[in-house]
């Protein structure tokens, strides 16, 4: 794969990530268990898709075919988008966003933090950007997941709950392919984030009292554009405006 | 008053400008006390004004650039590009003392090292805890006051 088609897709893969993780984490707007939630849940949806304005409008140009970050993702379809099958999983339960939120934060620094070396300074610009925001993600995800976790005996069984259900969807962070091949240099080595991940991930939950899955099975496809049914009803939500008035603007 | 081209204003008097132009969402601060005008050159008959944004998904950003737009067009410049520029990205090390000053009289703690407020900017009291890492706007975080009880916003540190 030659190095501008690797790093195109790279760009969907991270763009595409937080785009639909912020679109998830904004449909608990006005819906939050409590105010202060409800209004970090909206900042942190907001970061998210500021950041994805970055890295789909750096895949434009890259791509070199005049689309927008907003033709981008407003007008592909489900098989076209390359985002983690772990961000596209639905709400459910305050447990179950929550425990998402952790796991991607966690991954999402350390992706981050391994981008601003990246050689490309437009990625590593991008990185250093987003690696502030992304902090103050994890500080929150990170203390919640450890005071419902170790909280009561139903918070403690909802987040246990939570992580044995999306467990499946984590391997897929660490699972390279040809993409990440091409792009040596420019993009992290996956199998030491994993180690940091696996870390951050474990003393979390030690000081939470959640037991980690044993068995490591992952789901994968996402990054390829092979997605769950929740994707197609996400798109059809987020994209509806584009779709039936094309063009429109504010 | 409409400049004629052969006077475009000196880079000085641009930032003076500048200085007088709110930020949309703290108007009690300008775009440069909050440290996010990067740089101001001429361009042959024009002028670019570098603005970096405070967070990547922060909606003033737009507002901010159409602001500087406005003003500068009320003062008789014409051509005025406005550049983005991610790196280095901003912190909150840029907010200028003046800005901090008038965040706290305004009734919003300024940013500090040790990652909390000086003090609560409604009694000047120490004795404050955290609600919440964010707050009313991206660059928020919220406060209490243990001693008046009033909730207040902290600029936190980015």
């Amino acid at each position: 794969m030659d190095q501008d088609r690797a790093l195109f897709q790279f760009l969907l893969r991270m763009g595409d990530s937080t785009l639909i993780l912020g679109h998830r984490v904004s449909e608990w707007c006005g819906h939050g268990p409590m105010l202060e939630e409800d209004i970090a849940m909206a900042n942190i949806a907001l970061d998210l898709i500021g950041q994805t304005q970055l890295w789909l409008g750096l895949a434009g140009e890259v791509e070199n075919k005049g689309r927008s970050a907003d033709d981008l993702a407003y007008l592909r379809d489900a098989f076209d988008f390359q985002n983690l099958l772990l961000v596209e999983r639905p709400n459910q339960d305050f447990a179950h966003t929550l425990m998402r939120q952790f796991l991607f934060d966690a991954w999402h620094k350390g992706m981050l933090t391994g981008l601003t070396d990246s050689a490309d300074e437009r990625v590593a610009a991008i990185a250093q950007k987003s690696l502030k925001e992304v902090s103050y993600h994890l500080e929150r995800s990170r203390d919640l997941v450890v005071r419902l976790g170790d909280g009561t005996k139903e918070s403690h069984q909802r987040m246990q709950d939570a992580l044995d259900i999306l467990w499946p969807y984590t391997g897929e962070m660490f699972a390279g392919d040809a993409v990440e091949q091409a792009l040596t240099g420019l993009v992290p080595d996956l199998a030491t984030l994993r180690h940091d991940w696996d870390h951050t991930i474990g003393a979390a939950c030690a000081l939470g009292n959640l037991a980690i899955p044993k068995d490591d099975f992952a789901h994968l496809g996402g990054k390829a554009g092979r997605h769950s049914e929740h994707l197609g009803f996400l798109l059809a939500e987020m994209q509806f405006l584009q779709r039936a008035y094309p063009g429109a603007t504010w | 008053m409409v400049i004629a081209m052969t006077q475009l204003p000196d880079v000085a008097q641009i930032w003076t400008w500048l200085g007088d132009v709110p930020d949309p969402e703290i108007p009690v601060i300008s775009v440069t006390d909050l440290g996010i005008v990067r740089d101001v050159t001429r361009d042959g008959d024009g002028v670019v004004v570098t603005v970096t944004p405070t967070y990547s998904g922060c909606p003033a950003t737009a507002v901010i650039s159409m602001d500087i737009q406005t003003a500068l067009r009320a003062k008789g410049l014409e051509n005025i590009t406005i550049k983005t520029q991610l790196a280095p990205p901003w912190t909150t090390d840029w907010l200028t003392k003046s800005g901090r000053d008038k965040l706290q009289t305004y009734g919003i703690a300024p940013p500090t090292a040790a990652g909390g407020p000086q003090c609560c900017p409604q009694c000047g009291s120490k004795q404050t805890e955290k609600i919440s890492q964010f707050g009313s706007t991206p660059c928020k975080a919220a406060w209490r006051c243990t001693s008046c009880l009033e909730p207040f916003d902290y600029f936190k540190c980015i």
